[in-house]
């Protein structure tokens, strides 16, 4: 058997958010440094039609690199990557991303479900799940099966969320590590990345 | 590597060498999606217990398999590709006596529809050829049919508008129950045909291909080898159109093709 020397604990970061993400991202996402050091991949529910802005948006917003992601783009430390409109993003075991236009879950594609449930077993236990605000439960099933794999679950406060039902949601199905309003998220990563 | 893993490639090896069908090459993340939702509903204790019920029982098979071939498209998806053939491909294909048009990977059909329409209302549908091919026999079949769902027209007819439709997309089809069935002129020079994309080779030179979200399904050495398949069934400056996330970029067939439109994906071979 091969023996794996993990250096860190944390390896990748996955978020989902829906109506309200945007500002939520910004918040989240802004006072990371470029240093930074574990992948982030977003989900953000987005009109199908519309127009790739996301990524570019938020590249002007923050110290990271935030690209859109590409089909078998190698996942790398220091970026972010965000879901295209009307694509899923799935995460290979070779640690690159995956596209697909299989069905919406959820009504949604791209889908949290799709993304978090797609981390193989053996990282999701070295990923940090992070649900934010939205108004439907696309994201509990994937914090479960981030969760069961032994990964760190966070959820927005749904106190403080503009939309309380995708956290609250979560909340409900799942023993959560963190519940966290926005501006504490940046920090507990920042210490968590170090671990 | 992890048991499951471990189970799913002795499952698509099974299925391999029991059906003649490979998944070996199809990129992990969406495969293993599917095989663990078919679980899920099936109420199976593992993906082992699934490779013994592939083995042993066709039916259950042919069911995983209809699993693994669903994708979803629609009519003018992404209507600003159609716009983009318009006006920087149709000048080019006007240009030939007899346009070879390939949809490969066409599903049940809607994309090589959406085009029979486009060379229709350019004038040049009476003397081309689409062929259209998938290797799902059942997606085939309904794409002979023509057959889809009322509730998807508006969805098609706004698709269509924005993609420069001249015509009112209704003259396309007939209401018929809750289908609309699609006009039997844009059939005839459809040629719809099983073909497998994995193992099957070129049958024509063609002067166009549209692969558009197929190659997302796959590893890279599959990508690469059925790029190849594209360079070798396309005539000289013929095109190459691919969907909106996919790219010749980091390929080893980059140089083979120019860019026509970066943005659409749309390529022309040197």
């Amino acid at each position: 058997m091969k023996k794996s020397i993990e250096k860190n604990k944390w390896g990748m970061v996955v978020v989902g958010c829906s109506s309200g993400g945007l500002g939520a991202l910004k918040e989240v996402l802004f006072p990371l440094p470029s240093s930074f050091p574990l992948p982030i991949i977003i989900v953000q529910h987005l009109h199908p039609e519309g127009e790739s802005y996301l990524a570019s948006y938020l590249d002007g917003h923050c110290q990271l690199s935030v690209k859109e992601a590409e089909d078998k783009e190698k996942i790398d430390p220091g970026f972010v990557y965000t879901a295209p409109p009307n694509y899923h993003v799935l995460i290979e075991k070779e640690r690159t991303l995956s596209l697909s236009v299989d069905a919406p879950v959820v009504y949604s594609r791209p889908s949290i479900d799709v993304l978090f449930e797609s981390v193989p077993p053996f990282m999701a236990k070295h990923t940090i799940a992070i649900l934010l605000t939205g108004a439907n439960n696309d994201g509990t099933k994937g914090m479960l099966y981030i969760h069961r794999h032994g990964g760190l679950t966070i959820v927005q406060n749904p106190e403080n969320a503009e939309s309380s039902l995708m956290p609250q949601s979560a909340i409900n199905a799942v023993q959560v590590d963190h519940l966290l309003d926005l501006e504490e998220m940046a920090p507990l990563l920042i210490q968590l990345s170090r671990d | 590597m992890d048991n499951e893993a471990i189970e799913i490639n002795l499952l698509l090896e099974a299925i391999y060498q029991k059906y003649g069908y490979d998944f070996k090459e199809y990129a992990d993340a969406s495969m293993r999606r599917k095989i663990l939702h078919r679980l899920e509903l099936f109420k199976l204790s593992n993906i082992s217990e699934m490779t013994h019920r592939v083995l042993h029982e066709q039916e259950f098979f042919e069911i995983l398999l209809q699993d693994f071939y669903t994708s979803v498209t629609e009519m003018f998806r992404d209507p600003s590709y159609y716009q983009a053939l318009r006006k920087a491909v149709i000048p080019i294909l006007k240009t030939y006596s007899h346009p070879r048009i390939w949809v490969a990977g066409c599903a049940s059909g809607e994309e090589a529809y959406s085009l029979a329409i486009l060379l229709k209302e350019e004038g040049l549908y009476d003397r081309s050829q689409i062929y259209a091919t998938d290797l799902d026999k059942n997606a085939i079949k309904k794409a002979r049919d023509g057959l889809y769902s009322a509730e998807l027209l508006r969805k098609y007819t706004s698709n269509y508008q924005k993609a420069g439709g001249v015509e009112s997309f209704s003259d396309y089809y007939v209401a018929q129950n809750q289908n609309a069935v699609m006009d039997p002129s844009l059939k005839q020079k459809i040629l719809f045909s099983t073909h497998n994309l994995v193992s099957d080779d070129s049958f024509n030179e063609m002067h166009l291909i549209s692969c558009r979200n197929v190659l997302i399904y796959f590893k890279k050495a599959l990508q690469e080898r059925v790029l190849g398949l594209f360079h070798r069934s396309l005539c000289r400056q013929g095109i190459l159109c691919l969907g909106a996330k996919e790219s010749l970029h980091f390929t080893s067939h980059d140089d083979a093709f120019e860019t026509l439109m970066n943005h659409e994906k749309i390529y022309r071979k040197k």
